[in-house]
C-alpha cells in the first residue's frame, strides 16, 4: 500500500457544486415559474411585476433573513410572526399617543431583539428545545398585541405616510418602495456577516456539529443567543416595514407568517438541521413564494388557498431533495 | 531520535472515583520525538490518565510537568493552548465546513474583522503540504473519508504549535491503507520533535510505530518498556496479568473437549461471515450442546462476531446456515425466531431497562418473540419469573422490584433469564461475568455448564482466559478483528498457548477487507 494512494486520483476531488444544488434548484424553479407567467399573461413581462413582488414581500424577506441565521444553527424561531405584529402594534399605539416618530422607531426596534435575547438565553442556559421556547414567545407577543388594543390602530404620522408613499423609480415608470431598499440592505449586511465574520462562521459550525464546535473552542452559547437576538431584530425591522406598508397596527396581522418564512428559508436551500444554506437562497425562496402568489392573482379564477397548496407541495419536494443530497453527501 | 529530557512527566498520579480506584500512583513520561504507546485492557486507566493530563479531571495526588514547569490544566482548551493537543477516536470537526475552515476556525486570519479566505486557504494548504496531504481545502470536510478527516484533525491540532500530541484510538475505524497513511504522518511529526502519545488496541500497530510502551493494569503502572525489548507475548501477558483466578482454585474443572461433532449437522454454520470495518470474514460452526469460547483482547472483534450472528449488525459478506437451512440474519427478530439469544456486554445501555421491574425485564424477549398483540397471561409470567428467580437465585427475590435496585451480578442474571425464558438453542453471552462479584460469577459459570449439558449451544465471550478455558469445548481466538485460530480445548491447551496465539496470530495481509 503506497502512502500517497489516499490523496491522489480524481475520485477524491469532491464536486464543489453539491452544496449549491438546492440553491440552483430554487433558482431554476423561479425561472421556470417566471417563464410560465410570461408565456401565459402578457402583462407578466412588465418589470414592475417583479418589483411588486419585492414591495409586497419586503418585510417577509427581512424576517426570513433572521430566520436563516436561526435555522443555520439548527434552531427554529416560531415567534417571528407575532413579533412582527407586536412591533407594528406598539408603533401604532405609541404614534397614536403622540410620541415622536424617531423615539417610536427606537423603542419598536428594541422590543424584538430583547425578546429574542431572552429566548436565546432560555434555550442555551436551560437547554430547552427552541421549538417550545419560541412557541412561548409567540403566544406572549401575540397576547401583547391584543393587550395593547383589541382593534387595529391606523397610523397617520407624517414620517410613516412618507415612507409608505415614497417611490424610488426610473424614468420608465417602474418603482420600488423604501422598504425594498431597507430589505436589500438587510440582506447584504447579513450575507457579509455570514460569510466574512467569525460570528458568521461560528453560526455554520454550531449548526454543523455543536459538540465539535464546543471542543474546537468556539463560543457556542454566545452564538446561539446571538442568532435569536438577530432574528428578533429582523422581526422588529419586518414589523416596522409592515406598518409602513399597511399604515396600521392590527392584533391579528401576520398570523402564521412564521410558517411561510420557514417555508421560504427551506425552499431557499437552507437545511433544517443546520449548517448549510445561504442568504441568497433565502431571497430566492421568498421570491418563489411571491411569484406563486402573483401567478395565482393573475389567473383570477383560482382561490388564493392554491398558494398554500403549491407551497406545501414545493416544501415537501425540497425537503426530499435535501434529504437525497444529504444521503449522497454521506 | 528521542531527546534526553522528557517534555512531559506525570508523577505519582492517583485518581479515585466513588467506589473505583481508577489510577494509583502512576508515573508516565514522554520524550520529544518519540511515539509512546499507552497500553492496557478496558478499565486499566488509559483514558483516565489522558483526561487527567488534559485537565478534564483533576488529580487526587501527583504532579504533571510540561517542559520543566509544573502545570495543571483547567480543560482541553487550556491544554491545547499550552501545546498539548488531543485527537479523539471520533473526529470532532464540523463536516459541513471546508477543510481550511476546520483547520483554522476560531483563529482565522482576519483584516478589519473580515475573514481572509484566501489567506486561510493558503495557510491550510501549506500546513497540509507539511503533512504531505493534497486536499482541496475549499471542499467540505464531509466529502472526505474518515481517515482524511482524522488527519485534518491532526493538522488542526499541530497548527497550535503542539509539543505533545495525544492520539486516542485514532485508528479504530480506519482500514489498513489509511492506517499506513496515518503512520507516515505520525513518523514525520515525530521526526519534527513532537512527542506523540498513542492509544490503540491493535498490537500490530504498536509494534509498527511505537518507540516505547507504557502498560497499565487495573489503574496501576505495570512498567515502561522500549518496544524492541518487549516481545508481543510479554506485552499481552503484562496487559492481562498472570494472577491465578480465585475461581480456578475453587474448583478444578476437568477439560471439556469431549463433545465431538460426530457427523451431526451444526446448529449454526457461518461461512465467511464478515462486515467491512467491523470484522474480517470468519467461518464458525457451533453444535448443539457445545460451548464455544471467544478469546481476544478488547477491540479484537469479539463483540462484532456476536453482533453479526445475532443480526444486530448486517453482514456484508458470507452466509449463515441454521439447522442446515440458509438463514438471513438481518435483524435481531430474525435471529430470535431461529432460536438465537444474545446477552450484550453493555448491559446498562443495551440490555436492562432499569426502570422496569425484574418481571417486566425478564419477559421482554419472550413477548417480543410472540409479537406484541399476544400478551403473555399474567399467571404464566409469574410462573416463569418465579422459576428463574429461584433457578438463578436472583436476590432480592422480589419480581416487582425495579431492576436498577439490583446489584450488577443480579442484573446480569435477570438479563440471562430474559433469554432463557425464550428457550434459545444458541445463547450468545458477551462478557457475562464482567464487573460482577465472585459469587455471582461462579453461579453464572455453573449455569453455562448446565445449559450446555442440557443441549443448548453457547457462544461465550470473555476477556478472562481462565474462564473461557474452564467452560469451552472449543476456543476461537480473535486478533485485530480477525478470527486467527480455533483451538480444541484439550489437555494441551492452556492460557499460555491462547495468549501466545493472541500475541502472534497469523494475520492476513489486510485486516479489514
Amino acid at each position: 500500500m503506497t502512502s500517497t494512494s489516499l490523496t491522489t486520483g480524481r475520485s477524491w476531488r469532491p464536486s464543489l457544486s453539491r452544496r449549491h444544488v438546492p440553491v440552483l434548484a430554487t433558482l431554476t424553479l423561479l425561472l421556470v415559474m417566471y417563464g410560465i407567467g410570461v408565456s401565459q399573461y402578457r402583462a407578466f413581462s412588465n418589470v414592475q411585476v417583479i418589483f411588486n413582488v419585492f414591495i409586497d414581500n419586503g418585510f417577509v424577506l427581512v424576517v426570513a433573513v433572521g430566520m436563516t441565521f436561526v435555522i443555520l444553527t439548527g434552531g427554529i424561531d416560531l415567534s417571528v410572526g407575532a413579533v412582527v405584529a407586536m412591533t407594528a402594534m406598539v408603533s401604532a399605539a405609541l404614534l397614536r399617543d403622540g410620541m415622536p416618530a424617531a423615539l417610536v422607531l427606537v423603542i419598536a426596534l428594541l422590543i424584538g431583539p430583547i425578546l429574542g435575547f431572552l429566548m436565546g438565553c432560555a434555550i442555551h442556559f436551560f437547554d430547552i428545545q427552541p421549538f417550545i421556547v419560541t412557541l412561548a414567545g409567540m403566544f406572549f407577543a401575540r397576547g401583547m398585541c391584543t393587550f395593547i388594543s383589541g382593534a387595529s390602530i391606523s397610523i397617520t404620522d407624517g414620517f410613516w405616510t412618507g415612507m409608505s408613499q415614497e417611490r424610488i423609480g426610473n424614468p420608465a415608470g417602474n418603482f420600488v418602495s423604501i422598504s425594498v431598499l431597507i430589505a436589500f440592505a438587510v440582506v447584504l449586511v447579513a450575507a457579509y456577516v455570514l460569510a466574512y465574520t467569525r460570528f458568521g462562521r461560528n453560526v455554520y459550525a454550531v449548526g454543523g456539529n455543536a459538540q465539535s464546535a464546543l471542543l474546537m473552542g468556539l463560543p457556542v452559547g454566545r452564538t446561539r443567543i446571538a442568532v435569536y437576538t438577530i432574528s428578533g431584530l429582523c422581526s422588529a425591522i419586518g414589523g416596522i416595514l409592515l406598518s409602513f406598508y399597511t399604515l396600521s397596527g392590527a392584533p391579528l396581522i401576520a398570523v402564521g407568517m412564521e410558517l411561510d418564512v420557514i417555508a421560504a428559508v427551506v425552499i431557499g436551500g437552507t437545511v433544517l438541521t443546520g449548517g448549510s444554506g445561504y442568504v441568497f437562497g433565502t431571497v430566492l425562496g421568498v421570491l418563489v413564494l411571491g411569484v406563486i402568489q402573483t401567478l395565482i392573482t393573475f389567473d383570477g379564477s383560482l382561490n388564493s388557498w392554491w398558494t398554500k397548496i403549491v407551497i406545501g407541495g414545493l416544501l415537501f419536494a425540497f425537503i426530499l431533495l435535501q434529504r437525497l443530497i444529504g444521503i449522497r453527501f454521506k | 531520535m528521542t531527546g534526553d529530557r522528557p517534555v512531559l512527566t506525570m508523577t505519582g498520579i492517583s485518581k479515585t472515583f466513588p467506589g473505583v480506584r481508577a489510577l494509583h500512583d502512576v508515573d508516565f513520561r514522554l520524550f520529544p520525538g518519540e511515539v509512546h504507546a499507552l497500553m492496557g485492557e478496558n478499565g486499566a486507566g488509559k483514558s483516565t490518565l489522558i483526561k487527567v493530563l488534559t485537565g478534564v479531571y483533576g488529580t487526587d495526588a501527583g504532579t504533571v510537568t510540561l517542559a520543566g514547569e509544573q502545570v495543571s490544566f483547567s480543560g482541553p482548551m487550556q491544554a491545547a493552548a499550552a501545546g498539548v493537543s488531543t485527537v479523539y477516536q471520533e473526529v470532532n470537526l464540523c463536516t459541513n465546513l471546508s477543510v481550511a475552515e476546520n483547520i483554522s476556525i476560531g483563529r482565522e486570519p482576519r483584516r478589519l474583522g473580515a475573514v481572509r479566505w484566501g489567506e486561510m486557504r493558503r495557510r491550510a494548504r501549506a500546513l497540509l503540504a507539511r503533512l504531505d496531504l493534497d486536499l482541496d481545502v475549499a471542499a467540505p470536510l464531509g466529502t472526505y473519508s474518515l481517515a482524511v478527516q482524522q488527519m485534518v484533525a491532526i493538522a488542526r491540532a499541530i497548527d497550535v504549535r503542539a509539543r505533545v500530541l495525544i492520539l486516542d484510538e485514532p485508528t479504530s475505524s480506519l482500514d489498513a491503507g489509511e492506517v499506513a497513511q496515518l503512520f507516515r504522518i505520525m513518523r514525520q511529526l515525530r521526526d519534527e520533535g513532537i512527542a506523540i502519545l498513542f492509544v490503540t488496541h491493535f498490537l500490530d500497530q504498536v509494534y509498527g510505530i511505537a518507540d516505547r510502551i507504557t502498560v497499565l493494569r487495573n489503574g496501576t503502572l505495570v512498567g515502561e518498556y522500549r518496544t524492541e525489548e518487549l516481545p508481543q507475548f510479554s506485552l499481552v501477558e503484562k496487559m492481562i496479568g498472570q494472577e491465578l483466578d480465585v475461581l480456578e482454585r475453587l474448583d478444578e474443572q476437568q477439560k471439556r473437549a469431549t463433545v465431538a461433532p460426530d457427523g451431526r449437522a451444526p446448529l449454526v454454520d457461518a461461512t465467511e461471515l464478515g462486515r467491512r470495518g467491523a470484522v474480517a470474514p470468519f467461518s464458525l460452526r457451533i453444535h448443539a450442546g457445545e460451548v464455544v469460547g471467544l478469546a481476544g483482547l478488547l477491540g479484537s472483534g469479539r463483540t462484532e462476531v456476536a453482533r453479526l450472528l445475532f443480526g444486530a449488525d448486517r453482514a456484508d459478506h458470507g452466509q449463515v446456515l441454521v439447522d442446515g437451512g440458509r438463514a438471513p440474519l438481518r435483524t435481531p427478530i430474525q435471529a430470535i425466531d431461529r432460536g438465537i439469544g444474545f446477552c450484550s456486554e453493555n448491559r446498562r445501555a443495551e440490555g436492562i431497562v432499569p426502570e422496569l421491574s425484574v418481571r417486566e425485564n425478564m419477559i421482554l424477549a419472550m413477548q417480543a418473540a410472540r409479537g406484541w398483540l399476544r400478551p403473555i397471561p399474567r399467571r404464566r409470567q409469574d410462573e416463569l419469573v418465579q422459576k428463574y428467580v429461584q433457578a438463578l437465585s436472583i436476590r432480592p427475590a422480589n419480581p416487582e422490584l425495579p431492576v436498577r435496585n439490583l446489584s450488577g451480578g443480579n442484573q446480569q442474571k435477570v438479563l440471562l433469564a430474559r433469554w432463557l425464558i425464550t428457550e434459545p438453542r444458541l445463547l450468545i453471552l458477551d462478557e457475562p461475568t464482567r464487573g460482577i462479584d465472585i459469587g455471582a460469577k461462579a453461579e453464572i459459570q455453573k449455569l453455562v455448564v448446565q445449559l450446555s449439558d442440557g443441549g443448548m449451544a453457547v457462544l461465550f465471550i470473555s476477556a478472562e482466559l481462565e474462564e473461557v478455558l474452564r467452560l469451552s469445548h472449543r476456543v476461537a481466538v480473535m486478533r485485530d478483528r480477525e478470527m486467527v485460530a480455533q483451538l480444541t480445548n484439550d489437555d494441551t491447551l492452556d492460557a499460555d498457548r491462547v495468549m501466545r496465539t493472541i500475541a502472534s496470530g497469523t494475520p492476513r495481509e489486510e485486516v479489514n477487507r
